[in-house]
This record gives C-alpha cells, sequence and structure tokens, in this order.
C-alpha cells in the first residue's frame, strides 16, 4: 500500500501540469480562432503567433 | 479576476515572437501605431489568409496583419500614414472585399471575458472531476477504511475548491433569481452542488461509506459545457450582428465657410448644409437647396423605380443618391430623423416579443418545483420511517437532487441549438435571438416584401433581344457616360448580347434627367420619358430618342433574388401560404408574382398596413413568418412571430428581424424552416431522454438504494445521450 504514496502525488501532479497547460494556452488565446488555427497548417509561412499580446499594441 | 488577466509584457512569450516577426519583415514598430480592423467576407481557406496577410505586410507603413477566420476579420497594425480607405482599396486588388468595421461597437466582442472565464472554469472542473473519478473508482471497487477515507479526503481537497470555483455562475443566479422570488433552473442545481458536497464532508469525517464529491464536481462539469455552449452560440450571433451594425460607418461631407470637411453623421446638427455625393446614403433629413438628381427610396417605401429630386425637394435619411450631386440643409439629425423614429418604434414591438417563452423555460418551470418536492419529501419521509436519522435521511434527500439534477437538460437545448445555428451559419442565415429557431419551426404563412427581398433591387433590361440592335448599339455610347442604376443595366444587358457601342462624342449627363450626346450629327437621348417627349407607362423604362425619330421605350424588371424562384417553389411544395406586400406599383407586383407563382398579392401597401396585415395574421392564430429588407416593413418584422432580413437590408429591419440572411441567395430561408422543425423534435426528444432516465433511476434513490456510482453512471450517460442526440441534427 505505500506504493500510494507515491503514485497519486505523480498523478496528481500530472494533472495538475495539464490543467497549467490548459490555463496557459487559455491566456494566451489560442482559443479566438479555431478555424484560422486549422487552415494555418497547411500554410508554408512560418507562423508565430499564438496571437500576440493586443494590450501592447 | 486574477485568471482571466494578462502577465507582464516581459514574461509574455508570444511578445518575445512579434517583435521577431516585425524585423523579419523589416518594419519599424515603433511607428505602427494604428490598429483597424476590416471584415472580409470572402476569405475561406488557408489560401485566402496567406494572400492575405502577405499582400498586407508587403505594402509600406504595415507593420502587421492577421486574419481571424473564424469571425472573417484582419487586424492591420500600421503607421499613421496608411489610410483606412488605403487598405480596403490594397485588399480589393487583392481581390478580397473588405470592409472598414467600427472599432466602438465591436470592442466587446474583441475580448470575449465571459466566455473565456467560462472556458477556464470548464478546464478546472474537467481536471477535478478526472482526478476525483480516478479516486472514486478505487473506492467503489473496494477500498475500505484508513484507504477509502484518505481517498475520500483528497477528494474532498480537491473537489471544494473547484467548486466554489467552478459553481460561482450557478450560484449567482441562482441567488439572483431566489431574491427575485422564483425558482430557476439553477436553484436545484446550486442546492444539488452544495448540498452533495457537504454531506460528502461530513461523511469523509465521519468515515462514512459513500462520497458524492465526483457527482458534485461532475455535475458542475456538464453543466458549464451546456452554459458555455449557449454563451458561444449567442457571442457568435452577437457578434456578427454588431459586425453588420459596424460596418455603416456614417459620415457625411458637411460644407462650412472653410469648405468641405468630411464628418460622421452623428454630429450634425439642423441648419447645417451638406453635399451627397451620387451613389451616397442621405445621412440626414433634410431639403435640397441646390442640384437635381434622382433618389432611390426602396428601402424606405419599397418603390422600385427612383425619384426626381430637385430644389426644395425633401429628403428622408436612408434614401440614396443617384445621379448628380445635391446640397441639402438639414432639418433633422441623428436620433430625430424619421429613420431614427422608426427604429425605436421597432424597439418597442421588439420587447413585445420577448416575452415568448421557449420549451426550456416551461421545461424548467414544471420541473424546479417537483424537484425540490421530490428531495424535501424523501426526507421527511425518511425521518419518519428510521424514527429522526438525520443524517441518513439528508443522505437520500441529497442522492435524489444529485440524481434528478437537471444535467440533460441543461445540456439538451443548448447542445441542439449551437448544432443547428451551425448548420445555418454554414447555409448563409445567422440567428441573432436563441428563441427564433423554436419560433421558426411553429411558422404556418409567409409574408414577403419585393424590392430589395424577393427582388435584388437592380433593375434588369426586358426582352433586349427584341430591340434594334443598332438602337442598342448607340444606348451603349450613351448609357456608358452615367453611372444611373437603369443605364448600368442597359449596357451590361447589351454587353451580354454581343453589341458592339456606335461612337458617340459630346456625352452630357443632365442629372435627374438622362444622357445627351452627337450621333452622326444627329442629337440623341436616353433618359426619363418626360425629357425626351413620350408619355409615361405603368412599368419602369428608359427612353431613346434619335432627333427626328420616335422615342423608342427599354422596359426593365427588378432583378430576381438568386434562389427566390427555388424557394417560392419549395414553400408551395410544402402547401405555406404565401403572401406578397409590396409599396410598389401594380404593374411590377403583378409581373413579380407571376413569374414566381405567388397568387396573393398586394401592391402600394403602406408600412403602417404592411404591420396591420401581419398583426391581423397574427391575432388570428396564425404563426407568420415575415420577410423584408426596407424601413417600411420594420414595423412588420417586429409585429411577425419571426422575421428574417437580407444582409442587405436596413440597420432598421435587421434589427427588427431575428434572423438575418448573410448572402445574396435567399433559398436557405427553405431550410431553416426544415432545420428549425427539427431542431425542436431534438429538443423535444432530448426532454424525453432525460426524464427517462429520471423514470428508472429517482425511484431507486427515493427507496435509498442509490450509490454514488450509480449517480455518476447516470448523469454521464444521459448527458453524453442527449448530446449525441443533438450531433443527429443533419
Amino acid at each position: 500500500m505505500n506504493i500510494l504514496a507515491v503514485l497519486i502525488p505523480i498523478s496528481l501532479s500530472l494533472g495538475a501540469v495539464g490543467l497549467l497547460a490548459f490555463v496557459w494556452t487559455l491566456r494566451h488565446r489560442q482559443y479566438e480562432d479555431p478555424r484560422g488555427d486549422a487552415a494555418r497548417i497547411l500554410s508554408d509561412d512560418y507562423d508565430e503567433a499564438p496571437a500576440p499580446k493586443r494590450g501592447t499594441d | 479576476m486574477s485568471a482571466v488577466e494578462y502577465p507582464g509584457a516581459a514574461a509574455c512569450p508570444a511578445c518575445v515572437a512579434t517583435s521577431v516577426t516585425i524585423t523579419r519583415a523589416g518594419k519599424q514598430a515603433a511607428h505602427a501605431a494604428e490598429v483597424t480592423v476590416l471584415a472580409l467576407p470572402g476569405v475561406h481557406c488557408a489560401g485566402c489568409i496567406s494572400t492575405v496577410e502577405r499582400g498586407l505586410i508587403a505594402r509600406t507603413g504595415v507593420a502587421e496583419a492577421r486574419v481571424n477566420l473564424s469571425l472573417k476579420r484582419v487586424r492591420i497594425r500600421h503607421d499613421a500614414s496608411v489610410s483606412v480607405e488605403e487598405l480596403t482599396d490594397h485588399l480589393s486588388a487583392l481581390g478580397y472585399e473588405a470592409l472598414p468595421l467600427d472599432m466602438v461597437a465591436l470592442s466587446s466582442t474583441e475580448t470575449d471575458r465571459i466566455g473565456r472565464e467560462l472556458l477556464m472554469r470548464l478546464g478546472v472542473a474537467f481536471f477535478a472531476m478526472m482526478n476525483i473519478m480516478l479516486l472514486s473508482v478505487a473506492v467503489w471497487s473496494g477500498a475500505s477504511d484508513a484507504t477509502r477515507d484518505m481517498f475520500h479526503l483528497i477528494s474532498a481537497a480537491i473537489a471544494l475548491p473547484t467548486v466554489i470555483f467552478a459553481g460561482q455562475p450557478f450560484f449567482r443566479s441562482a441567488w439572483a433569481s431566489l431574491r427575485n422570488r422564483r425558482l430557476g433552473m439553477d436553484v436545484p442545481i446550486s442546492l444539488a452542488i452544495i448540498l452533495a458536497s457537504s454531506i460528502s464532508l461530513y461523511e469523509t469525517f465521519n468515515g462514512g461509506d459513500h462520497a458524492y464529491f465526483d457527482a458534485a464536481v461532475m455535475l458542475t462539469f456538464f453543466l458549464l459545457g451546456g452554459r458555455y455552449l449557449d454563451h458561444r452560440t449567442r457571442a457568435v450571433a452577437r457578434s456578427a450582428a454588431q459586425e453588420l451594425s459596424a460596418l455603416e460607418v456614417p459620415r457625411a461631407v458637411r460644407l462650412t465657410a472653410a469648405g468641405e470637411e468630411t464628418v460622421a453623421a452623428a454630429t450634425l446638427l439642423v441648419g447645417d448644409v451638406v453635399v451627397i455625393r451620387p451613389g451616397g446614403r442621405v445621412p440626414v433629413d433634410g431639403v435640397v437647396l441646390s442640384g437635381e438628381s434622382e433618389i432611390d427610396r426602396a428601402l424606405l417605401t419599397g418603390e422600385s423605380l427612383p425619384v426626381f429630386a430637385g430644389p426644395d425637394a425633401r429628403l428622408s435619411a436612408g434614401e440614396v443618391n443617384l445621379t448628380g450631386p445635391l446640397t441639402v440643409r438639414v432639418t433633422a439629425a441623428g436620433r430625430d430623423t424619421s429613420l431614427a423614429r422608426m427604429a425605436d418604434l421597432v424597439a418597442v414591438a421588439e420587447s413585445a416579443r420577448n416575452r415568448y417563452t421557449t420549451l426550456a423555460d416551461r421545461a424548467a418551470r414544471a420541473y424546479s418545483p417537483l424537484v425540490h418536492l421530490l428531495s424535501f419529501g424523501a426526507f421527511g419521509v425518511w425521518m419518519w420511517i428510521t424514527g429522526g436519522d438525520v443524517r441518513h435521511a439528508i443522505n437520500i434527500s441529497a442522492a435524489v437532487l444529485i440524481i434528478t439534477c437537471p444535467c440533460a437538460l441543461g445540456l439538451a437545448v443548448p447542445a441542439v441549438v449551437t448544432a443547428a445555428s451551425g448548420r445555418l451559419f454554414r447555409a448563409g442565415l445567422l440567428i441573432k435571438d436563441g428563441t427564433a429557431l423554436e419560433r421558426l419551426a411553429e411558422v404556418d404563412c409567409v409574408v414577403f416584401d419585393k424590392t430589395g427581398t424577393l427582388t435584388l433591387g437592380t433593375p434588369e433590361p426586358r426582352d433586349l433581344a427584341l430591340q434594334d440592335a443598332a438602337d442598342l448599339a448607340v444606348v451603349m455610347a450613351l448609357a456608358a457616360g452615367s453611372s444611373h442604376p437603369l443605364a448600368v443595366a442597359l449596357a451590361r444587358g447589351a454587353r451580354a448580347h454581343g453589341i458592339v457601342a456606335e461612337t458617340v462624342t459630346d456625352l452630357v449627363e443632365v442629372p435627374g434627367y438622362g444622357v445627351e450626346g452627337i450621333w452622326q450629327g444627329r442629337r440623341v437621348r436616353l433618359g426619363r420619358a418626360a425629357w425626351v417627349g413620350a408619355a409615361p407607362g405603368q412599368d419602369t423604362a428608359a427612353w431613346l430618342q434619335v432627333e427626328g425619330r420616335a422615342p423608342v421605350a427599354f422596359v426593365f424588371d427588378d432583378a430576381l433574388r438568386p434562389g427566390a424562384a427555388a424557394l417560392i417553389a419549395a414553400l408551395n411544395r410544402q402547401g405555406m401560404p404565401i403572401h406578397l406586400l409590396s409599396g410598389d406599383v401594380p404593374g411590377a407586383v403583378r409581373g413579380l408574382a407571376d413569374r414566381l407563382g405567388i397568387t396573393d398579392w398586394q401592391a402600394e401597401v403602406l408600412p403602417a398596413d404592411k404591420a396591420a396585415f401581419v398583426q391581423a395574421l397574427v391575432a388570428s392564430g396564425r404563426r407568420v413568418l415575415m420577410v423584408g429588407d426596407g424601413l417600411n416593413d420594420t414595423a412588420a418584422l417586429a409585429a411577425a412571430t419571426v422575421s428574417i432580413s437580407p444582409a442587405s437590408a436596413l440597420d432598421a429591419a435587421r434589427v427588427a428581424s431575428d434572423i438575418v440572411l448573410t448572402g445574396r441567395d435567399i433559398a436557405p430561408i427553405a431550410e431553416a424552416l426544415r432545420v428549425a422543425k427539427k431542431a425542436t423534435r431534438r429538443i423535444r426528444e432530448n426532454f424525453a431522454i432525460s426524464f427517462g432516465y429520471n423514470v428508472i433511476a429517482v425511484p431507486l434513490a427515493l427507496v435509498g438504494l442509490a450509490t454514488p456510482l450509480m449517480a455518476a453512471v447516470a448523469m454521464s450517460l444521459s448527458s453524453i445521450t442527449v448530446t449525441l442526440n443533438a450531433l443527429r441534427l443533419k
């Protein structure tokens, strides 16, 4: 049963990493243009964005 | 809310990437201070994106361009030397129609804060749900004693903060409805979440068997999903509707002592003098001081024939000046114009229609009291059976609340509406109002306007092939000298018939009358009947007069809107009664009705009579769909059960209608009626499905046999079934 002491923290922290990644994508507005993102994969241009932060425009 | 704010500029990796772009493009970012957002209705693929972005970046003065394909917009950062007109010209040279958007009107959709907040809560609830489920599975499969208690404790540590954070939208709206002494759908939801969490916490600390943390969080997750879908649908519709109104950035040319200046129409005052150029829309009510022209009033009155305007003629806001420049003294501006007053009337009619109760409302109204009654009933009965065992009784009433909680109900309607409006959006229809689909499904008769709705409002010469080819060659040359819609249509028609223009010299356009010139030494005129000495007839016509010969008439029909014939045929096939109401002259209306096979038509109908006609139909119990575009239709649009207007319609008409046609084609209306009927059927089916699950699960909960595992299975199964059922919508 002691293995639980290792496994539970691991599972929780992996989940937390996923959650943080989600929060990061949300904060960088990666859900603003889903259709555009799907289309951009077909273009050869180097795509620099997640769309730049608007506040500094 | 710190969750939606942004970290400092230095910490943002995207900003670093941006500066790389700018150096790559070789631009100086320091001067690129202006941001312009343009609507690009034509972009639809990856090729479009790179054409537009590369094309714009290549232009001097443009620092950055980024297309948003979902919203069909491009955001351009440029320096002050580049004007918006230059950008739109540049894009039209690239082959994309671009329309400037009013930034103020757009600001609320640019930053969709509520949407992102909901998404954040959804993500957190999902994380918590998955982790708690992991622990719960261990408990269900037999963990006992200390292990079970520890798993419950860890679950609690995850669930409680999650519920407090992610459940806020429900708690807030439940509190709001309680304060208004109503029992909304959110009251049983909040009660279930809170009760489930607190009873589970109590059980955890007392070493109980059952903890409902997974159910509480799962409930939050599924309901947030429904809430988010609902929000998306409405946000998309709202942003598109705002875009339509942001398209009209009304400007006027004011004449002052210092010369002409371009100002926003909103700043004009009574007594100002404005110049209205040919092709421009009249921004104010006013009186013509000088100049002669023809005025297109189709949007206001439905007349397809332009009328003459000279000094002292009265103009109304919304009319379009066709041929000559006019100088106009303002008699009413802004909110006092007849146009704005009409729009205000519509707003009043609108609020009357907002009383429509949706299927979901009706379901919630019946559902909420029942759920509370069941839960409290169970509590009372078990208190009596067990002789006062509060813990057991509360456990059972919490289980009842959790199982009956309208998880599927909260998803049922948004999932169907999202699927249906997405489908209709692709077909070219924009649903502005959430309840429009349900109202559309009930429609049993259709009222059409003519000019601009079934027709495009642009003239089309009739039987050009029967005209003398030599005459046509002269007409073509003369027509080239004018931008009047009839002249443009004649020139286009002649070209389509392979006519080569004659040489006509000394072309002069006489605003308000026509064009004249010299052909083979003779004076030739193309214009109004009276000007060439002919008697005006019933139909819209332009007359050709060659000096010394009798005038020849060229008769016009209003060009049919694409899909109009197919739509009327489809409606006739369905046996839907069709009425045609037009403000135009009887000849033109009869011609169109015959062409389309509409038997019930009325001509020269006044705006008030249109509204009265529709109101009478509604009062007699019919569900009326009104399709119209002009100011003369707005009252009727607002009076109808549900209304549709084309994107070319006047602002006031679009505001008054529930659905806007985004393309030129009108045929999608038939599709809309079909999809609406299907969507309503799906909503009813979804209600039946969630009711079915309750019929099985509630008795088990009432007798105290429900376990957290059962609650979880019932909840996820019913949510998934209703979502799949919604996606079945074709």
